[in-house]
């Protein structure tokens, strides 16, 4: 079956040791604490490739770099990089990034999802029906995806 | 309403809750909250229903009179009362359109429209409720004639758009319709007198169109205007000879007017003229916002103004905004956040 694999051979790296958090010496335990990269990086790391039994940081389709974020604004955006350029599994990537962030960020977040220019041969297209919440509704309420969504999700995978 | 001179704001009335999942689409009840009618709203919701809601004569606050559950088994996108108000057709993700009859408090559904390949995403009726038409993410926009005894026979499958169609629309007063899409396109399609409907124009950046998803689109009073919304974070204001289009002496393209762009920063998912000349739109940053035609007449001045911008009027994005059939008094506005809200608009 490998050669039906769309990436039959990835490179895997590392995963990078977990930090903890520093916390400053005069906390205030009443402040709310903003969201920052690392805790939505710590978040979306471990989700499973699509076809592969590895993580995405593993295949470094996920970087902590390539997660921008505005708490003040409640504001994420995130940039993945797909292992080959034409994969057809990107929307996938993609839905289950968007998935991962809407159950774990407050409702008040905006989420943007693209691609890193230039890592996919359709590029535009795959960014235009990753931020199309209409499309992503529907993908959502299909049963053969929502599973491939909850396998890549599931907490068991580390 | 004379808008000039004058602060205004968008008052909070009500917020209705009872759907468990985001309201995608309102659509106030035809000729109801005028001559002593109570003012009537459906409302449809990811949670696969639609929810009727009325306004109570003796407390002035709107409470739900039905829920329209067990017939869609996915997402009910959108909602269209007939003209009469007797119908309300209800466009679903579960690749149906169901028909409802209102009798009484009571909603029978006594029709359900097969066709479309999956996901239905909107249905319209013609001004005089003799048509029907749905368009949906299999790229097609069907037309169906209303035959007595409930019967929806369909006269047309009409393609043309390359991407999901996002929104059908009859003009108010002729027959054209207009459809809009994930193709970033806006198509009009008439009938050749020979049961053959075709597409006469397609709006698009080579006519100064949208660069992105059209989501929605809205006619003025008249009918000679015609406003559009998208993803490109801009509106743009069409407009046409109408008086050509009534005379049947062959088709008036539709032409762009101006664009209004610089105010919106995420997805404007949709527009709505209310009867008096206020543009309103919903979109992904919370937010409302009205438009008025700047009737300074200026050279250099924007045709359109901003009149106000409502922040945080929602939780989550403002999917769909329409004004009640009373005019610009009543507007009802439909979130992610699961909630329906009916504003006021004040003057200050």
């Amino acid at each position: 079956m490998v050669s039906d694999l769309i990436n039959a051979n990835p490179t895997v790296y590392e995963k990078r040791d977990r930090r903890t958090r520093t916390a400053p010496n005069d906390v205030d335990e009443y402040a709310a604490e903003p969201i920052d990269q690392l805790e939505i990086f710590d978040h979306l790391r471990d989700i499973k490739d699509p076809e592969h039994p590895y993580s995405l940081e593993e295949l470094k389709v996920i970087t902590e770099d390539a997660i921008e974020v505005d708490d003040k604004r409640s504001y994420v955006r995130v940039t993945f990089t797909p292992t080959v350029e034409h994969c057809s599994l990107a929307a996938a990537i993609g839905l289950c990034l968007r998935v991962k962030l809407m159950r774990c960020l407050p409702s008040r977040y905006k989420v943007d999802i693209r691609v890193a220019p230039g890592s996919h041969a359709t590029e535009a297209s795959v960014n235009k029906q990753l931020n199309d919440k209409e499309r992503v509704a529907a993908a959502l309420e299909s049963p053969n995806l929502l599973n491939l969504v909850e396998e890549c999700l599931a907490p068991s995978f580390a | 309403m004379s808008l000039e001179g004058e602060s205004f704001e968008l008052r909070e009335i009500q917020r209705l809750e009872g759907h468990t999942d985001r309201v995608w689409s309102v659509a106030w009840k035809p000729s109801t909250g005028v001559d002593g009618v109570p003012a009537v709203l459906a409302s449809c919701s990811g949670d696969k229903t639609v929810r009727i809601w009325e306004k109570s004569p003796s407390t002035g606050s709107f409470q739900c009179k039905a829920v329209l559950d067990e017939t869609h088994t996915r997402t009910v996108r959108s909602c269209a009362w007939s003209p009469s108000g007797k119908n309300i057709a209800t466009a679903s993700f579960d690749a149906t359109t169901a028909i409802w009859e209102n009798v009484g408090d009571e909603y029978e559904c006594v029709s359900t429209l097969e066709g479309h390949e999956n996901e239905v995403k909107s249905v319209s009726w013609n001004a005089s409720g003799s048509l029907l038409a749905t368009c949906g993410r299999d790229k097609s926009v069907w037309i169906w004639e209303v035959l007595p005894g409930n019967e929806f026979e369909c006269v047309s499958v009409l393609q043309g758009h390359t991407q999901d169609v996002k929104m059908v629309q009859w003009h108010p007063h002729v027959d054209i319709l207009f459809s809009c899409s994930y193709d970033n396109s806006i198509k009009v399609w008439l009938e050749d007198g020979d049961d053959d409907w075709h597409c006469v124009q397609t709006l698009t950046e080579a006519n100064n169109g949208h660069t992105s998803t059209v989501w929605a689109l809205s006619f003025n009073a008249s009918g000679d205007k015609m406003v559009t919304c998208s993803d490109d974070l801009s509106l743009k204001i069409w407009g046409v000879d109408v008086m050509n289009t009534k005379s049947g002496e062959g088709y008036a393209p539709w032409k762009h007017i101006c664009s209004i762009s610089g105010y919106h920063d995420r997805t404007i998912f949709s527009v709505d003229w209310s009867s008096e000349g206020i543009i309103a739109t919903g979109a992904a940053d919370d937010a409302i916002r009205l438009f008025v035609e700047n009737k300074d007449n200026l050279v250099d001045e924007p045709m359109y103004k901003l009149l106000l911008k409502k922040d945080k009027a929602h939780e989550m994005d403002v999917n769909s905004v329409q004004w009640s059939p009373e005019g610009d008094k009543l507007l009802a506005s439909a979130s992610d956040d699961g909630t329906i809200k009916i504003w006021e608009l004040v003057s200050v």
